[in-house]
Formats: structure tokens, C-alpha cells, sequence
């Protein structure tokens, strides 16, 4: 594919958009430039050409159907993006003082009461920029209450084999070390096998229910009392919580921290297409070691404040504040009715799309058990048949105008497409994705090497993922020019 | 058919270890285990003269699909460790009982190789556990 810069000649020049010279004599020697700006020469409309084009390649929620499983590409929608485009909070200054700001904080409040209300913690905080900062705060709150009470000895986090991906690794990052807990033939924790992991040095529980496989676990009570009567603190990592919005309360199933993903449940926008919030909520055992700052109401007006044993800053000022005042909006335009819908409405879609992909001949893990907001085709008896894998297939769903399902996640189950619709999708946009999986699985069946070698009409065919990860290069570097 | 030599002994968690003529136990991981992992890219070796206790995290192997860790097969000291896999991982793939191989230990002691399966108990293993899908 062409960058802006092969299109490039010598002198060309698009100047209308730039502002007149300034003189440059006042400057030091030291801070002017040597080498001309490595600037592409293009025309003012090949440039306009160029980003548009580049523009119709990207595939987003706004384009096409995104069924990429644990991670809740929903619509986001329009009214919350032009409700935080308000000029009164775009224009104002993240150091501008309270008393100017009120307006704003009790925006922030607001959130921060919904988020309560909707998982039944007594506190949140709106500071963490992203899910992997929720986690690893709610563990650091964790590890600041075992070490506040002198128990020292507590190093380790339990973490069920369904629990979400991301969940190890902030065990790690916390200085702790992590204890795997199996999970049974019906997808639900052992509760054997939790009973003999935990012990005095269990400093908690990370999980996430429902499951990383899509699965409510139903034994979660059982378990918040192990881990508590073992003195342990239960984790609640809310990736999934769009398939309970509404209906369950994480505090209600024994957890004492959690983090939100307002970028998959509260519709903001995600990935590469903005950047993330994970408000930490907990219970009253945790609530003084929640980072700070919190806004607090007061018979003077709203007004920042700090926890009492804080475990400190995760951000600058207040987090992601356009996020946080999309998911408000978002809220407020659900309302607590809405709100139930989400989770009914995610589940109805999952549960539908599965049993339909059933019908046309695929395999559903765990076939016994009622699907949450996603649930897991497992491709391994096409592998056997037809040699063919599940990234080949996913890389064949991708010449059908569909992004591809999560691949090879969770690792429990093999060949695995983790799959959720989320609950924004239309009935016939869940068919027409039926469609292209069929049609897919004909072709695995008819011309196997056909599904091998795609995508066949992308812009990129198949690229080289085992060369790019072993010799990763990811810098462009444009000539130098001289003066 | 995956390759399931019988000099070696194998773990539930897919290593296996071949006790060598010098008494050292040397580790890798199975041929259905590059299988399953599919291209390796990266590999986390110990620390030579680092002590590992059987059934603990000793290092880790990362593929296009996943991250795993190795599991030490048997408890001892870190006598030799494979650093070609750091430039060619994918010795993992191609040879994985010979040339990919992870890291030595000099054992504590030589009953846990005892513990471990030997090549048919691991073959059937193997075969239970696709049957499980």
C-alpha cells in the first residue's frame, strides 16, 4: 500500500492552509532546524485524497458488525459524544479551581453514584484510565489492607482458569504471586481445588463473572465465603459485566473491590478509537485505600478529596474526563430500565447467535449451559476434517465483511472463537454474520485451501504474525533532507 | 501422530525430561505441545545456578496464539540453559526433544522422575484430552 510519501515530488507543494512565514532572527542558533522538515511534497488534493481513502479502509463499530469477543464493541453512541462536547466542559482548563467547576464535579458525582448503585459498592473512584489500571489499583488496595493490618504473610492471588486474561498479569505486576484455580468439565470454579489453594497466604481472588467462557458461575457465593473465611479479599474484574447490567450486583456476590470498563459496558469509545476508563469501586473494608482524587458533596458544593489511606494517584487530575462524561451521558440516556435491558438484550443476542451457529453445524462449548453476553464455537473437529484452523477461518470471515471473533481465547478451549454481539445489533445483522460462518464452513469443507490462503480482498493478504512477533520492526523513518 | 519418544518421561502441563548420562535431568516441552502452541516466538528460560522446585513456573514460552509457562518437571539446581532459543525459538517447533530444548537441572534427588509419565502414559494423556474437546 502507498503512504503519503511515495506519493511525493520534489517541490510540490500545497501552501494555502499554511500561515505566513514569522521571522525566525530572534531564535537562538540552537533551535533551529538543520534538515528541512521530512514533509511528504504532495498536492493539497492528492493529500485530501489520501486520508480519505485510508479513512474508508479502517474497520470500525460504525462500519461493520464486531463480534470480537470479551471486549463489548457496542455502538457509541452519538448523543453521549455531543453531550461531552458541551463547550462549558471542553473548554475548561483540567487546573481551573473548584468554584469554577461545579458544574462539571457534579457530573463526576453523579457517575460516581450510578457506578454504586450499579454495583453495589458504597464507593468508586472515576481516576484510572483504563481496565489494566482498575485491576492493578484494586489489587494494590488489597495488598495496602492485608499490610495495614500487619498480615504480611499474604502474597498470593488465586485466579480461576475462566477468569479474564488480564487478571494474572496484575497479580504479577502487584508483586504477587499467582495460584491457578482448575475449573470443571461444566465450566464452573472446583470447589475442591479452590479449598486446597487457599490459605494463610491467600491475599485474594481475582475473577470475573460471568466467565471469561461466557458462563454465569454459580457457585459464586461458595466462593466469596473461601476466600473470606480464609482471610482472603474477593477481585471483581468487570469485563463482563454487560451481560448483568441491571440485573446482579457484584457486591451482592461477595466481592470487596472491582473495576468497570466504561469503554465496553458504558458505550464510550474503545481501543484505537479512544482511550479507556476503569473506575475502581469497593466495599467499606476497602473504600479508604481507593485512589484518589473523589469528588465529594458538601453543604458548600462539590469539592475534591482524598481517602484516608489512599494508595495514591493513578492520573493526572481526573482520569479520561470526555470518557467519563460519555458514560454519563450514557447512563442518563439508559436510565435504570435501560439498564436492565443491556444485560437482556445481550444475553438474548449471545443465546440466539449460538444456538443458530449450532443449527448450521458448529460447536458450542459447554452446549449444556445457558450462553451470557458471548459464549465459544470451538472449530476443533474442522481442524481434524478439514485441516483447517480457526485463525484460518477467521481470516476468511474478514473477506466477508465481518471483523473476526477473539481467536484461541480463553486457552481452556481449543480452536476457540469467543464470540459476543453485544446488545446493539439487529436481528438481521446477527443472521447475515450466521451467513458468512456458514458459507465459510462449506468453503472449509469444498476448498479447504481457499480458507487457508485468505483474506483474498483486503487491502493486506495474509500477513506473517510468527515473523512480525520474532523480529518486530515497528519504525517508519522518513530521509533526511538538507537545506 | 505426534512424536512421543521413549527415553524421555513427561508432566501433565506438556514438559518433558530425559535423565542424562551425567545425571542431569534436561527439559523441554512435547512435540504435542509446540503443536498445540503453534509458532513459538518468544522463550523465558530460568536463571542457571537458580533453584526450581517441581510443579513451579521456571520459565515461558510464547506463541502467535498464547503465552504458557514451563513448569519445572523436577525439583534441583539450574545446570545449563538453551540460550540459542533466544535468537531461533523456532528450534522449539522444529526439533523440540533435540536442538529446542529449555534448560538442565541437576536433580535433588531422582525419585520424582518416578512421578512423571512414561511415553505411552503421556500418549494416552494426550489422547484423553483431545477426546475432552
Amino acid at each position: 500500500m502507498e503512504t503519503i510519501f511515495d506519493l511525493a515530488r520534489a517541490q510540490r507543494r500545497a501552501g494555502a492552509q499554511v500561515p505566513a512565514p514569522e521571522s525566525v532572527e530572534d531564535l537562538p542558533k540552537t533551535a533551529l532546524r538543520e534538515h528541512l522538515p521530512a514533509l511528504p511534497e504532495v498536492s493539497e488534493l492528492q493529500a485530501v485524497r489520501h486520508y480519505t481513502r485510508l479513512s474508508g479502509l479502517n474497520y470500525s463499530i460504525d462500519t461493520q458488525f464486531y463480534p470480537l469477543g470479551s471486549c463489548t464493541m457496542k455502538y457509541n453512541p452519538r448523543g453521549t459524544h455531543r453531550a461531552a462536547s458541551t463547550p462549558g466542559f471542553l473548554d475548561r482548563h483540567p487546573l481551573a479551581p473548584v468554584s469554577v467547576s461545579q458544574g462539571f464535579l457534579a457530573c463526576l458525582h453523579e457517575l460516581q453514584e450510578i457506578l454504586q448503585r450499579a454495583t453495589g459498592m458504597g464507593s468508586v473512584s472515576l481516576t484510572p484510565m483504563a481496565g489494566a489500571q482498575g485491576e492493578f489499583a484494586g489489587v494494590a488496595m488489597i495488598r495496602s489492607y492485608h499490610a495495614a493490618r500487619g498480615d504480611t504473610g499474604r502474597n498470593e492471588i488465586l485466579v480461576p482458569a475462566t477468569a479474564h486474561g488480564t487478571n494474572p498479569a496484575t497479580a504479577s505486576m502487584c508483586g504477587c504471586i499467582v495460584r491457578e484455580v482448575a475449573v470443571g468439565p461444566d465450566g464452573d470454579v472446583e470447589i475442591e481445588a479452590l479449598k486446597a489453594a487457599v490459605g494463610p497466604a491467600t491475599a485474594g481472588l481475582m475473577t470475573t463473572n460471568p466467565s471469561t467462557c461466557g458462563l454465569f458461575e454459580r457457585r459464586i457465593e461458595e466462593i466469596a465465603a473461601i476466600v473470606h473465611d480464609a482471610g482472603g479479599l474477593l477481585y471483581y474484574d468487570g469485563a463482563n459485566l454487560n451481560a448483568v447490567l441491571g440485573k446482579v450486583k457484584p457486591a451482592d456476590m461477595g466481592f470487596d473491590v472491582l473495576h468497570l470498563n466504561l469503554h465496553k459496558t458504558f458505550a464510550t469509545p474503545h481501543g484505537g478509537g479512544g482511550p479507556g476508563a476503569g473506575p475502581v469501586g469497593a466495599g467499606e473494608l476497602l473504600a479508604p485505600y481507593l485512589p484518589g482524587p473523589i469528588v465529594e458533596k458538601t453543604a458548600e458544593g462539590y469539592r475534591w478529596t482524598e481517602p484516608p489511606h489512599s494508595i495514591g494517584r493513578l492520573s493526572a487530575f481526573m482520569g479520561n474526563a470526555g470518557i467519563l462524561l460519555r458514560a454519563l451521558a450514557y447512563a442518563l440516556m439508559l436510565g435504570s430500565e435501560g439498564m436492565q435491558r443491556v444485560g437482556e438484550f445481550a444475553t438474548l443476542n449471545a443465546n440466539y447467535l449460538a444456538a443458530r451457529l449450532g443449527q448450521e453445524g458448529f460447536d458450542i462449548a459447554y452446549p449444556n449451559r445457558r450462553a451470557c453476553h458471548e459464549f465459544i464455537v470451538t472449530l476443533a473437529a474442522q481442524k481434524r476434517r478439514f485441516g483447517v484452523s480457526a485463525m484460518d477461518f477467521a481470516k476468511r470471515l474478514l473477506d466477508y465483511g465481518v471483523h473476526a471473533p477473539t481467536t484461541y481465547f480463553p486457552l481452556l478451549v481449543p480452536e476457540c472463537f469467543l464470540i459476543e454481539p453485544t446488545e446493539t445489533e439487529s436481528k438481521e445483522e446477527i443472521d447475515a454474520f450466521v451467513d458468512a460462518m456458514a458459507n465459510v464452513l462449506a468453503e472449509a469443507e469444498s476448498n479447504p485451501e481457499l480458507v487457508k490462503s485468505a483474506p483474498h480482498d483486503l487491502p493486506a493478504k495474509r500477513l506473517d504474525d510468527v515473523e512480525a512477533a520474532r523480529r518486530l520492526d515497528l519504525r517508519w523513518q522518513a530521509r533526511k533532507r538538507s537545506l | 501422530m505426534t512424536d512421543t519418544p521413549t527415553d524421555a518421561r513427561y508432566a501433565e502441563t506438556h514438559e518433558w525430561a530425559r535423565l542424562d548420562d551425567d545425571g542431569n535431568v534436561v527439559v523441554g516441552v512435547s512435540d504435542y505441545a509446540q503443536e498445540q502452541l503453534g509458532d513459538v516466538v518468544y522463550v523465558e528460560l530460568p536463571e542457571v545456578d537458580q533453584q526450581v522446585d517441581a510443579g513451579a513456573e521456571a520459565g515461558v514460552v510464547e506463541s502467535v496464539k498464547a503465552a504458557s509457562d514451563i513448569y519445572a518437571p523436577v525439583s534441583g539446581t539450574v545446570v545449563a540453559i538453551n540460550t540459542s532459543l533466544e535468537d531461533a525459538p523456532e528450534l522449539v517447533n522444529q526439533d523440540p526433544y533435540g536442538d529446542g530444548w529449555f534448560f538442565a537441572i541437576a536433580p535433588d534427588s531422582s525419585d520424582e522422575m518416578e512421578d512423571l509419565m512414561d511415553a505411552a502414559e503421556y500418549s494416552e494423556f494426550c489422547e484423553a484430552s483431545e477426546a475432552g474437546e
